[in-house]
């Protein structure tokens, strides 16, 4: 029996559960919260399962229409859901590691509220995490190019929330931009791409008339014989929004940052979900990729360029973090190459497969951070005890005297003996990563390998070796540098092991790091089969020997050299790293990220800060306020009103007029006064003047 | 009998000389004599003409100015003699307290 | 040239002669008399033209009454001479030209433009006699003749009005 009618709830669980949360989490307790959101997250893992269950039963695709959305013209487009065997797998692969990180959270958040004093912001987080679901599901089960670009949106937006949780701090708690402008960052890189989305989708609305996967792909061989520049734009521009969104070259500064977002979410979103969209978006547009080979070639050529840039970065960072950052970049360089070479099936698998590991990487990660801050407050209660008896006061919930970072590697150290579980856990993480055998990684990372070789890619190939080596040589050092050796700080040496909450999920994650190479065993090939039905371009190799033992030969020799480096002779607390005094400027240049940022500040950004300073400063301020408004408008007026109106007319034309009618009564009054001088003659002599003069006029009429 | 236009010439001349008298002189004495005398070259001429029109009405009417002339003169001089008491002086040029 | 002419030519030239002396002449007293001699001959000059009547109301109203009454003021003002004046310079010779001018627009009117002219007709004998004026006055100018006696008594109050002196003072 099937299940398809079921397909809309892997969206409306996360919905439903983050509204419960919004709506009454004021009332709920933590534990509730966390439930809510968990069960929300798992039983969309159940109806994925269950859409599998059925797609095994039926493997073609099924279309599940929610509602018409837009239906203007020639453009027409529904809500609907897409049930194949790529949409489930990613279905899966989201569900199934975002509700075992939802089960994480409850017991990250639980701890990071009280060393953040906001116990408030609980639910605030998972009603988050619970919108990227939903998100996250419409972008895998869309059926065109537009819904998945919603989800697309959907996803950034909930990024940008969710690395700017702490908004109002940096990753040490003091206030500070930091954390928002991160975020920023994470957003605005994510617009760029997002503009190349849409004017890849303006393309293709104008050249294949639709958007929806099945119509654009029918017509996809027709349109590359007649107009191959058309689906070569179409397919760039693709990229451009996959390295936005999948953090390659050039968009991928924004991911580093993004490790100011709490732990939980640097794994769901930044290692094992949002960032695979873009190979998941590469994967699904395999008919267009196919037909222009070219296109195919640079995507594959900055996949492979990113996975190895990233990874000599991530040689020199000391933070924990932001190493795992940094080698997510450089695998999803692995899975970018692996698809641009038309090696879908090994793309999707590497994707499947570093979900797992990079998830409890950056788990064991928090977990670590977690044990350390553990560690400095258990000291700070010691100080405070022993200063007590000196009468000294000093609060102690987070304005610790010193400014301790609990992330940074320098600070840890011997944490193998204090933290045992996580440190298994981070082993076997890191196994898989590096790419040894019989680990998920060595398979997924080694099929993307031979896909290069036997296809003839040798630039790509030995790119993609280099970065492999270069994987293995900084997980090494990670190893050494946090679990051997000496604590280096107070607080390592008083680090706590984190609670089962914490622990459970990452065994899962762990096994699953272990097992997870079945999926796709060479000659097996479950899972290109599985995805056969949908891309109907995998051509599944055999096993090639060599590359597998070259890989795995240089990931060993790179342990070894990282052992030398750093486990031989563990560092002390306060001394250099002994590749700063080999390498000197060249890891200057790793450790400052080749001075990338800086670049594009330098370029590009501090131009656009520019040019909005002088639309502020002089086109508005100085021209519009400071000229056309004060001089101009409120010029004229005022002189119109004080000197044309008041002096001219007021004061000099009518005042003047009617003062000088005054004054001319007055003159012509004080004249006509001197005739009364009371002399009687001459009042008679003027009677006398005017008899006269009147019979003059009478004479002489 | 003489022509009238000889009547009234000499009647212009008395009154001119009256006009003269009042303009001229400054005792009002002499000023209200003056007055006087127009009158009575007003009266010569009524009198001429009413000689040549043959109406008797001239003669009632020279009658009539002569009986307030006389009236006139009456209060006048009683008015002359009341300032002269005030003022003590009849220099008509002293009573200028109108003066504006 | 006939005896009336020849009387009226003497007379008129004693007339303007007195009124000339009235004028120029410094004491009151001469001026009165000269007025007195002035109203004389106007009276003259009545009876030739046919008005007795009037001619011996002219004397003993205006020689008789108006300048006794003058000269009692006269006396009783005093008649010093005045010093010359020191105000209104200009007035003298103005009023003279005025005066000349007015006496030439007169001899104008009556001897160029000739507004007298025409032969001049004989009336009766009882003309201008008191019994004639007397028949006038009392039938159809009786009421003048009424409210002049009351202005006479009006005058008479008002004479004695202005001059009354309050007891006590």
């Amino acid at each position: 029996m099937t299940f398809f009618y079921l397909a809309p709830w892997i969206v409306f669980f996360p919905v439903i559960g983050l509204l419960l949360n919004l709506i009454f989490g004021d009332w709920f307790s933590e534990k509730v919260i966390g439930t809510i959101a968990s069960l929300a997250s798992g039983l969309a893992f159940v109806v994925s399962a269950l859409l599998v269950f059925s797609l095994t039963q039926h493997p073609d695709v099924v279309r599940w229409t929610l509602g018409e959305w837009i239906h203007i013209g020639t453009l027409q487009l529904d809500w609907t859901f897409r049930v194949d065997t790529l949409s489930t797998t990613m279905m899966l692969v989201v569900s199934g590691v975002g509700t075992l990180i939802h089960i994480y959270a409850i017991g990250y958040m639980h701890e990071d509220v009280r060393f953040k004093s906001d116990l408030k912001r609980f639910r605030r987080f998972f009603v988050f995490l619970n919108l990227f679901i939903a998100a996250m599901m419409i972008l895998v089960s869309g059926d065109s190019y537009l819904m998945l670009f919603v989800g697309w949106e959907g996803v950034g937006l909930c990024s940008f929330l969710l690395i700017g949780f702490w908004y109002e701090m940096d990753t040490l708690g003091r206030p500070s931009w930091a954390n928002s402008n991160a975020a920023k960052k994470a957003m605005i890189a994510n617009r760029i791409g997002d503009f190349g989305f849409l004017i890849a989708s303006f393309l293709m609305f104008w050249g294949f008339g639709s958007l929806q996967f099945d119509q654009v792909f029918q017509q996809a061989p027709a349109i590359a014989a007649s107009n191959p520049g058309l689906i070569t734009a179409i397919t760039l521009f693709l990229l451009i929004g996959v390295t936005g969104k999948s953090a390659q070259i050039p968009l991928f500064v924004w991911l580093p940052d993004a490790m100011a977002g709490p732990t939980p979410v640097s794994a769901l979103i930044h290692a094992a979900t949002m960032v695979t969209a873009g190979v998941y978006l590469v994967t699904r547009s395999a008919a267009l990729y196919v037909t222009v080979p070219a296109a195919q070639f640079i995507v594959a050529l900055v996949g492979a360029v990113t996975a190895l840039f990233a990874a000599t970065i991530a040689v020199g960072q000391y933070d924990i973090k932001k190493v795992l950052a940094y080698s997510t970049i450089s695998q999803l360089g692995f899975m970018v190459a692996g698809v641009g070479m038309g090696a879908f099936a090994a793309g999707m698998f590497h994707l499947v497969t570093h979900a797992f590991f990079k998830a409890l990487l950056f788990l064991s990660a928090g977990s670590i951070i977690l044990g350390m801050e553990r560690g400095h407050h258990h000291l700070a209660h010691i100080h405070h005890e022993e200063k007590g008896k000196k009468k000294e006061e000093k609060s102690h919930s987070g304005a610790h005297e010193e400014v301790f970072d609990p992330g940074d590697m320098r600070n840890m150290g011997g944490l193998r003996k204090t933290m045992p579980v996580t440190f298994w856990l981070y082993l076997i993480g890191t196994l898989a990563l590096a790419g040894i055998w019989p680990f998920a990684g060595f398979w997924s990372k080694d099929e993307i390998l031979a896909n290069a070789f036997s296809q003839g890619f040798t630039a790509i190939y030995w790119l993609l070796t280099i970065a492999a080596f270069f994987t293995a040589f900084y997980m090494g050092r990670q190893i050494w540098m946090v679990f051997f050796g000496e604590p280096r700080h107070e607080a390592a040496a008083h680090a706590e092991e984190s609670p089962k909450v914490i622990t459970v999920p990452l065994m899962v994650l762990a096994a699953l790091s272990v097992l997870g190479g079945a999926l796709n065993y060479p000659g097996v090939d479950t899972l290109s089969n599985w995805l056969e039905n949908t891309v109907q371009f995998i051509k599944p190799i055999e096993f090639q020997m060599n590359v597998a033992l070259i890989s795995t030969g240089l990931a060993l020799i790179a342990i070894l050299i990282s052992w030398f480096l750093y486990g031989r002779k563990p560092l002390k607390a306060g001394e250099i790293d002994p590749l700063k005094k080999m390498l000197g400027p060249i890891f200057t240049g790793m450790e400052r990220k080749w001075f990338v940022d800086e670049l594009y500040w330098a370029v590009f950004l501090d131009r656009y800060v520019d040019v909005s300073h002088f639309l502020a400063d002089v086109i508005d301020w100085k021209f519009w306020h400071d000229w056309f408004h004060e001089k101009v408008i409120a010029g004229t007026y005022n002189w119109l009103s004080n000197i044309a109106l008041n002096r001219y007319v007021d004061q000099l034309g009518i005042d003047a007029f009617f003062n000088g009618i005054g004054e001319w009564t007055k003159e012509t009054a004080s004249g006509l006064r001197r005739f009364q001088n009371g002399f009687v003659r001459s009042y008679a002599l003027f009677v006398l003047l005017g008899v006269v003069a009147i019979l003059g006029y009478l004479i002489f009429k | 009998m003489v022509p009238v236009t000889d009547y009234v010439a000499l009647s212009a001349i008395l009154f001119t000389i009256g006009a003269l008298g009042v303009l001229i002189r400054r005792n009002p004495l002499i000023i209200f004599m003056s007055i006087e005398l127009m009158l009575n070259a007003a009266n010569l001429a009524i009198v001429a003409f009413t000689r040549v029109r043959i109406v008797l009405e001239g003669q009632i009417f020279v009658f009539f100015v002569m009986t307030v002339a006389a009236a006139e003169v009456a209060v006048g001089l009683a008015l002359i003699v009341a300032i002269f008491r005030t003022k003590h002086s009849i220099n008509i040029d002293d009573m200028n307290n109108l003066k504006g | 040239m006939n005896a009336e002419l020849i009387t009226f030519i003497i007379l008129a030239i004693i007339a303007i002669a007195a009124a000339l002396g009235m004028l120029f002449s410094q004491s009151a007293i001469y001026s009165a008399l000269f007025l007195v001699l002035n109203f004389g001959t106007v009276a003259v000059f009545y009876i030739l033209l046919n008005a007795p009547f009037i001619a011996m109301a002219q004397v003993s109203v205006y020689a008789g009454a108006i300048m006794v009454l003058f000269l009692f003021v006269i006396m009783l003002l005093g008649t010093e001479l005045l010093p010359p004046s020191k105000a209104l310079p200009w007035q003298r010779p103005l009023a003279i030209f005025l005066a000349v001018i007015l006496f030439g627009e007169s001899i104008y009117l009556l001897f160029i433009r000739n507004v007298t002219t025409g032969d001049v007709p004989q009336p009766v004998e009882t003309f201008g006699s008191p019994q004639a004026v007397g028949q006038a006055l009392f039938t159809s100018y009786l009421l003048p003749f009424e409210i002049t006696s009351v202005l006479l008594l009006i005058a008479m109050v008002g004479a004695i009005v202005l001059t009354i002196r309050e007891k006590g003072k």
